[in-house]
């Protein structure tokens, strides 16, 4: 059967890339779904640019304390070792080094790993938030996106006709389709999704993918 | 003796506030942090052609329901009212909303001016500000709209762009508890923006949870010490 993944489930592939002990920054919207898959046996620190290092999960409505959000405004849970500090210090961390990997929203991604992720014609007053400084301070960016627009167009394409985020800084992107790693040599399938064919995934992405040795199905 | 820095109500802590002035707000998106009381304090007192630098600009209370059924208040008030000229910072409206934020609906009609900046960016030409620097050389941006104009330099190989200081007149900051000499603490991820903004302004500005007296702090989780704090309201939870 032919299907494409809906957000939790990109979400759960892209939460899998996070190693045992890692920083990770989740961004606004599916990102932020992360949070809640966190492979067994793992424990990852979720760092979030408004303070806080070590939360736990998305909170119930009945654990939901709004001194305790992340940077989506979303209430989270505490977790033992958690830890909090301003704005200021979360963005030395950040482009100090100290994220390990961070997951964004995109509209566009470029084959070199151009990210376009804040602005898109029409809405000229939304703003970058923290994306700009986390595409440029984390040690890996992975984007989660629907694999095209909703009239069917890539949204992965040569150059991003969208505002800039960062360039050259997707590492790794996790679509409803496929999961497709950015190199030096160019967009990498690794993983497509339950009864597509490359060929229809290349139909819906601009520039040319390359087959991984050991292209396989998104397992789950 | 020092000063008596206590004020009865958030009326009264901002009734000063002239036209034209510029007002940093912390807080960091609608929730836990933003001093809503002053902000609604400041609605009512009306002070025009305001510069607004804070993070984000706030959904407004009709887009709020779409969030919560009940609605809620953020800094959306202060541009539904048109008190606001310009605003500085890096989310004025969300993106993934349709276009109903007060500040968006302004921005299109050519009514408010926006000057977007990235988060990171943002808070640390706050702290440039605050500690007197003349600003400093950042990676972000490069590359992208936020470099126009901006003086670019090459620092061990690597490009960066010159970001200049922000202050303010005013600051309007929530914490959780201060003392009466203005030492605060803060709660949870309510801290955010706060302690960065407090340290910007002439004047500072703070809602707190619990006014306490001196002594009664634990001076080793002081986070803001109190000569940033020029006034200080105890505001029900």
């Amino acid at each position: 059967m032919k299907v494409r993944l809906d957000e939790q489930t990109i979400a759960l592939r892209a939460a899998r890339e996070f190693e045992d002990g890692s920083v990770v920054n989740l961004g606004y919207g599916m990102p932020a779904l992360c949070a809640n898959f966190i492979p067994e046996g793992r424990r990852v620190f979720f760092q979030s640019q408004n303070g806080v290092l070590g939360y736990g999960t998305l909170a119930t409505d009945e654990e939901k304390d709004y001194e305790l959000i992340n940077a989506s405004d979303q209430p989270v849970t505490p977790s033992p070792g958690m830890c909090f500090f301003d704005s200021a210090v979360s963005f030395d961390m950040i482009r100090g080094g100290h994220v390990d990997v961070v997951g964004l929203g995109a509209y566009q991604v470029s084959e070199r790993g151009d990210l376009a992720n804040w602005g898109r014609p029409g809405r000229p007053a939304t703003g970058m938030g923290g994306g700009m400084d986390l595409a440029v301070g984390a040690k890996k960016v992975i984007v989660t996106m629907l694999h095209t627009t909703k009239e069917g167009k890539p949204r992965i394409i040569k150059e991003c006709t969208y505002p800039l985020t960062a360039k050259q800084c997707v590492n790794l992107i996790v679509t409803d389709l496929a999961v497709i790693e950015v190199t030096k040599e160019g967009l990498v399938l690794k993983e497509i999704a339950p009864g597509w064919t490359v060929e229809e995934v290349q139909a819906l992405t601009e520039p040319e993918l390359i087959v991984a040795p050991d292209l396989k199905e998104i397992t789950l | 003796m020092p000063v008596n820095k206590s004020f009865s109500s958030p009326d009264a802590a901002v009734a000063d506030i002239f036209d034209g002035a510029t007002i940093m707000v912390g807080g960091f998106g609608s929730f836990g942090g933003l001093p809503i009381n002053l902000i609604t304090a400041l609605a009512k007192q009306g002070a025009k052609n305001l510069t607004i630098i804070t993070n984000a600009g706030g959904v407004g209370f009709e887009l709020s329901k779409r969030i919560k059924p009940e609605g809620y208040q953020d800094i959306g008030i202060l541009f539904e009212n048109g008190q606001v000229k310009k605003f500085i910072g890096s989310v004025p409206a969300l993106g993934g909303m349709p276009p109903t934020s007060p500040i968006e609906r302004l921005y299109n009609e050519g009514r408010v001016e926006i000057e977007m900046v990235p988060q990171g960016t943002l808070v640390e030409r706050i702290r440039s500000g605050a500690g007197g620097l003349g600003g400093f050389y950042t990676p972000v941006g490069v590359g992208t709209v936020v470099e126009a104009g901006k003086e670019k330099k090459v620092i061990n190989g690597k490009e960066y762009i010159l970001e200049l200081p922000l202050t303010a007149d005013f600051a309007l900051i929530k914490a959780h508890k201060a003392d009466a000499l203005g030492n605060l603490v803060y709660r949870g991820t309510a801290r955010c923006f706060n302690p960065v903004v407090a340290m910007a302004a002439r004047v500072t500005i703070v809602e707190v949870d619990k006014l306490v007296h001196p002594g009664e702090l634990d001076p080793e989780v002081i986070i803001t010490p109190h000569v940033y704090v020029d006034r200080i309201v105890e505001v029900s939870k």
